[in-house]
């Protein structure tokens, strides 16, 4: 089996686990302060690293390019409450766009 | 509450949460085509689909892989993202009471959608309806969506040409943004963003994502609880 087998079968399990765990554990038990902030705190961070990572990372090195276009349309569309969609076809248009003229 | 009025706010729930879960589900299809583009089989990327079915888990999972992370990182960062649903499981059990295989069968459908369309009810009969109804509608689409573009991404062969790439980047923003709802979420998004980029040249790739975006949570702790 190849390493990106074992990392979907890793996720699958680990996910559903997760999802288990919320319906079967008593909520004493997870419903510590820190607990509670920590798994509110932690897809910010990973989700904000992960733009960053998606936007601007190239191999070992901060890039600018095309991806930038994608991501400042998208910062218009969430701003103008446009779903979630179209957003998504309009940041790729823009980084197609963008990377078509430059 | 009249038998009537009962119906019509059953009808509503199960209304809005086909609205909900239609629209969710269609995403799918930006996470199918993004599978192939990181070098995911379709079936690997329909099997996230089906058996993760947690979709920013799955969006991580790919995104770290596609920027040349290894797949453990990928796994890694997947399964924390993938914490919050145990948060999500423990305010939705009162309301579904349910155990033994029904508990297993509906575990799968603990999502931030089905969630938040059942945790807000005014009856337990309303959250379930609520909950149900978005879970399964998402889980229908979300599957079939995800098949089609997984197999359309592997048609399309180069997806930096369609800009895959930029669209990536703006649903982990999209995802990312409902939360920035207070002072702390959001320095916590900030700091997380600077950290990553700060360690982009010095570490491999997958690296960044976990390590600058743990140490950002670590911060906002300390900040947060200094300020009580």
């Amino acid at each position: 089996m190849g390493d990106l087998w074992w990392g979907v079968l890793v996720v699958c399990v680990g996910c559903y686990a997760l999802k288990l765990a919320g319906l079967s554990v008593p909520p004493v038990v997870l419903e510590h302060r820190l607990t509670v902030r920590a798994t509110a705190l932690i897809p910010v961070g990973l989700l904000a690293a992960l733009v960053a990572v998606q936007a601007a990372a190239g191999d070992r090195e901060v890039v600018v390019d095309a991806r930038l276009a994608g991501v400042a349309v998208a910062v218009a569309c969430l701003l103008a409450r446009i779903a979630f969609l179209p957003m998504l076809v309009l940041a790729a248009a823009a980084t197609a766009l963008t990377r078509l003229v430059t | 509450m009249s038998e009537a009025d009962d119906r019509t706010a059953r009808r509503a729930v199960i209304r809005d949460s086909l609205g909900v879960g239609v629209g969710v589900g269609l995403y799918g299809v930006t996470f199918g085509a993004l599978g192939p583009a990181a070098g995911l089989s379709v079936w690997q990327t329909c099997a996230l689909s089906l058996l993760a079915f947690t979709g920013a888990s799955q969006f991580a999972f790919v995104g770290v892989v596609a920027s040349g992370g290894s797949p453990l990182a990928g796994a890694l960062t997947s399964v924390l993202l993938g914490g919050r649903n145990v948060f999500y499981g423990i305010s939705m059990a009162p309301h579904l009471q349910v155990s033994g295989w029904r508990r297993w069968a509906t575990a799968h459908l603990v999502i931030d959608e089905s969630t938040a369309m059942g945790v807000s009810r005014p009856t337990t009969e309303q959250a379930r309806l609520g909950f149900y109804w978005t879970g399964i509608t998402i889980f229908v689409f979300w599957n079939l969506t995800t098949a089609i573009g997984a197999i359309a991404g592997e048609a399309i062969g180069d997806p930096e040409a369609i800009g895959l790439d930029g669209a990536v980047a703006a649903a982990f923003l999209g995802l990312l943004w409902p939360r920035l709802d207070s002072a702390l979420t959001r320095g916590v998004a900030v700091v997380g963003v600077v950290l990553a980029l700060l360690l982009v040249p010095v570490t491999a790739p997958g690296v960044p994502i976990i390590l600058g975006g743990l140490s950002a949570v670590v911060l906002g702790l300390v900040w947060g609880s200094r300020r009580g």
